[in-house]
């Protein structure tokens, strides 16, 4: 471009920062698209019951919100992260560089991780130690690693039907894939039996054995899938032997097409996860800047009102959507009153 | 006499080689077109198909008793007062307005009072808040409202939800439907044209019947005025001197190399761009049209000025020498005589490049502009300046509805394909007429 092009606006640009550096009105939230639905619910309904602007919410993953979350304090920084899994101590790190030094962290409430199948396939009993079996790279056998022989649910399990195995799955970039190897894979490595056998062959490394049991297949039976739940959707009913792994809400919204598995004999819902009973759950949050409580307007009654009973509690709209509201919901809301920093700092 | 070995009359073998292969090509290419016509065909009766749903929007018509005693305890008609009743304190008037209307009608449902309720878009409560506190004298009456039925009614309505896929389904019931079909009969429910969705703002997961592209419009058109105002005065500037008064030299082949190679770069180095100088650097507010604009405008740049450059190209040396030889500065000749004569080329090239420019979702991402927003952006205020409030873009919300997990936003997702495809159509058709209209050939 030639020099002429870019001075025109820039000096356009130096003209209009004078007046966009100022002050903002309205809380802007961005960060993992687990949370985002939730979010944009408590954020409509805020909008329409307050005076405040209607907060801006966007997705783009847990650890991508985190990272704008830490990049600083101010005005052109968002105010809170919405994030699938806890923040990280390095990450925590590069929020104290950048002068994040105050961290609310906030437990909005569980979500559930489903199998689901096509609704016209078969019906799927799981536990851990099948995805385990079925998924996993090298399985020990016989004192050494062998490539995962196992192409057919019913080799692994002849109570589980005759279906080929072809598993989609979160891609790497989405937190539910963490919760996904250590919930499943790593629990069915263990279960299996298969995490002692590899601790003898590799001669009682456990970071390696661990490894070695969320180490997924790279044959073409299991899937990354990098887009969202649709996506997966998607390759489901293109493929009826397809399963795929969905969060609880997204499975509540297409129950006309997808059927979903039980995991050791417990089907998912809301009721279940919240005693506890479905083994595979995670806690969502979100992380409000605390610098940022007294200079953006709204900012401390949208939070508040984001944990409040009629809205996070087990009757309140989030619950409807697929949440699990959290047991210790009041806790939370102490915690969000009181501006209760995260330690460690 | 014998006849001559060769006659015109009489195609040879050579010749009836070279007709073969001029019909083959021929077929080749009737044939690569038919490809294209194919596939633009079945995107277009998908999108349709999917789509045309979106500009239907099934309406429950309710009168709805407001009473004091809930909604004004006080009787001052304090707005500050009236405000503490929440959406929910008006969802419950919704509910008791329906099953009234259902009992008055004496229809019979073995639905539960919850499920009925759950008929009523949750969007409602909001529009009979909304309407109740801005007209505050209704209050101890009535209110005669058309509020949004649920998504999955409405999806009956049009095909989407059926009583086979509704016994699967956990958020309705074939009851439900049918209790629709006989408020339907019974003139209460009613199917009508959209309006809402082309002037309503997006909607959360749980209401997909409330969603709209109104935000998403007014994002594009403020980007599109930044876009016009910036780069087509820059991009013609540009032009002019590069091809009428830049000698030719190293320089100038450089920038020209420049300039064809930046309108090939990948759009969302532009996104990138942006963060780091216009948000980062420069402060500017994320998610604002002003920076979606300024990035879309370094975007469209290099088009407006190949484009310029290729119309004033077309203009004959002749005018300029005869303009010259009368006694008029270069300036003279250009502003004068060459750029009339090169405007149509230059629309055309400003008008494509807007196009391009509003179907642009890449760099979008990384400015924060791929965002759920609800509250309309006004042009300019004092605290966010000139196209400073969040806003999104028409493709952004297509996105955006694509990754939902309801299945009404799916059909949303076509709607606002649709709409941008008329935009486009719009902007092209445009540019043809300007050139057809007003080119001129030597």
């Amino acid at each position: 471009m030639s020099l002429a092009n870019l001075t025109a606006p820039t000096l356009a640009i130096a003209a209009l920062s004078a007046t966009a550096a100022a002050a903002r009105d309205n809380v802007q939230v961005a960060g993992s698209s687990t949370v985002l639905p939730y979010a944009a619910i408590v954020a409509e309904a805020f909008g329409e019951n307050f005076d405040y602007p209607t907060p801006v919410i966007e997705s783009g993953g847990s650890s991508a919100g985190l990272k704008r979350f830490c990049s600083g304090v101010g005005a052109n920084t968002i105010d809170i992260a919405n994030s699938s899994r806890a923040i990280k101590p390095p990450e925590m790190k590069i929020c104290a560089e950048n002068g994040v030094t105050g961290i609310v962290e906030v437990r909005i409430g569980y979500d559930g991780i489903v199998f689901a199948s096509d609704i016209n396939g078969n019906s799927f009993a799981f536990t851990p130690a099948d995805w385990y079996l079925a998924l996993a790279a090298d399985l020990p056998v016989d004192g050494a690693m062998i490539a995962n022989p196992n192409t057919n649910w019913n080799m692994i399990d002849t109570d589980l039907p005759d279906q080929s195995i072809k598993a989609f799955i979160p891609g790497t970039k989405h937190g539910t894939r963490e919760v996904f190897e250590e919930k499943v894979l790593l629990q069915g490595c263990k279960d299996s039996g298969a995490m002692g056998a590899i601790l003898q062959i590799n001669g009682a490394d456990e970071k390696a054995a661990e490894a070695a049991c969320m180490a997924v297949r790279t044959d073409g039976l299991s899937v990354d899938i990098d887009g969202d739940y649709t996506e997966t959707l998607a390759r489901i009913e293109a493929d009826p032997n397809g399963i795929g792994v969905f969060g609880l809400s997204f499975y509540e919204n297409n129950t006309d097409r997808l059927q979903v598995a039980t995991m050791s004999g417990v089907l998912p819902g809301t009721a279940s996860i919240a005693a506890g009973d479905y083994p595979v759950s995670r806690p969502l949050y979100f992380y409000i800047k605390a610098a940022h409580l007294d200079e953006i307007p709204g900012l401390q009654e949208f939070t508040q009102f984001f944990v409040s009973d009629e809205i996070a509690g087990p009757d309140g709209p989030l619950a409807e959507y697929g949440l699990v509201s959290d047991p210790q919901l009041t806790a939370t809301q102490d915690a969000v009153s009181n501006r209760a920093l995260l330690g460690g700092m | 006499m014998t006849p001559p070995a060769h006659s015109l009359l009489k195609s040879d073998d050579r010749t009836r080689r070279r007709r073969a292969s001029e019909a083959r090509f021929r077929a080749c290419g009737l044939a690569a077109i038919g490809i294209a016509a194919l596939a633009l065909a079945v995107l277009l009766t998908s999108v349709l198909a999917n789509g045309a749903g979106a500009f239907r929007q099934t309406y429950i018509k309710l009168q709805i008793p407001l009473p004091e005693a809930s909604l004004d305890k006080a009787g001052q008609r304090d707005p500050a007062a009236m405000a503490k009743v929440s959406t929910f304190g008006y969802a419950a008037l919704l509910h008791a307005a329906l099953l009234d209307r259902i009992a008055a009608l004496q229809i019979e449902t073995e639905l539960a009072d919850q499920d009925v309720a759950a008929m009523i878009s949750k969007e409602a409560a909001a529009t009979l808040r909304d309407h109740v506190l801005a007209n505050p004298h209704l209050i101890g009456g009535m209110a005669a409202m058309d509020v949004l039925a649920a998504g999955r009614i409405d999806g009956y309505f049009k095909g989407r939800v059926t009583l086979k896929s509704a016994a699967m389904d956990g958020n309705t019931s074939p009851q439900a439907l049918q209790l629709a079909r006989k408020l339907a009969d019974a003139d209460v429910i009613e199917t009508r044209f959209n309006w809402r969705f082309l002037t309503a703002p997006d909607a959360s997961d749980q209401r997909p019947e409330a969603a709209g592209l109104g935000v998403a419009m007014l994002g594009s058109l403020y980007m599109m005025l930044v876009v016009l105002a910036l780069a087509l005065p820059v991009g013609v500037a540009a032009s002019i001197y590069l091809e009428e008064f830049a000698p030719r030299s190293r320089i100038s082949d450089l920038i020209e190399v420049n300039i064809s190679n930046l309108a090939a770069v990948p759009s969302i180095v532009f996104g990138i761009l942006g963060l780091a100088v216009f948000i980062n650097f420069a402060g500017m507010r994320q998610s604002s049209p002003l920076v979606g604009g300024l990035v879309l405008t370094l975007m469209t740049l290099p088009t407006i000025i190949i484009s310029t450059r290729a119309a004033l190209k077309s203009v004959p040396p002749s005018i300029r020498d005869a303009a010259l030889a009368l006694g008029a500065s270069r300036m003279q000749a250009v502003f004068h005589h060459v750029l009339p004569l090169a405007a149509p080329g230059i629309l055309t090239g400003t008008i494509l490049g807007l196009a391009q420019a509003l179907g642009e979702t890449a760099p979008l991402l990384l400015i924060g502009m791929v965002a759920f927003v609800r509250d309309y952006p006004v042009a300019y205020s004092d605290t966010a300046g000139l196209f400073g409030d969040a806003a999104t873009a028409l493709p952004v919300q297509v996105f955006n509805w694509t990754q939902r997990a309801d299945p009404g936003f799916a059909e949303r997702a076509s709607g606002a394909i649709i709409t941008l495809l008329v935009f486009l159509a719009v902007m092209n058709t445009a540019a043809i007429l300007l050139r057809r209209r007003f080119e001129r050939r030597w």
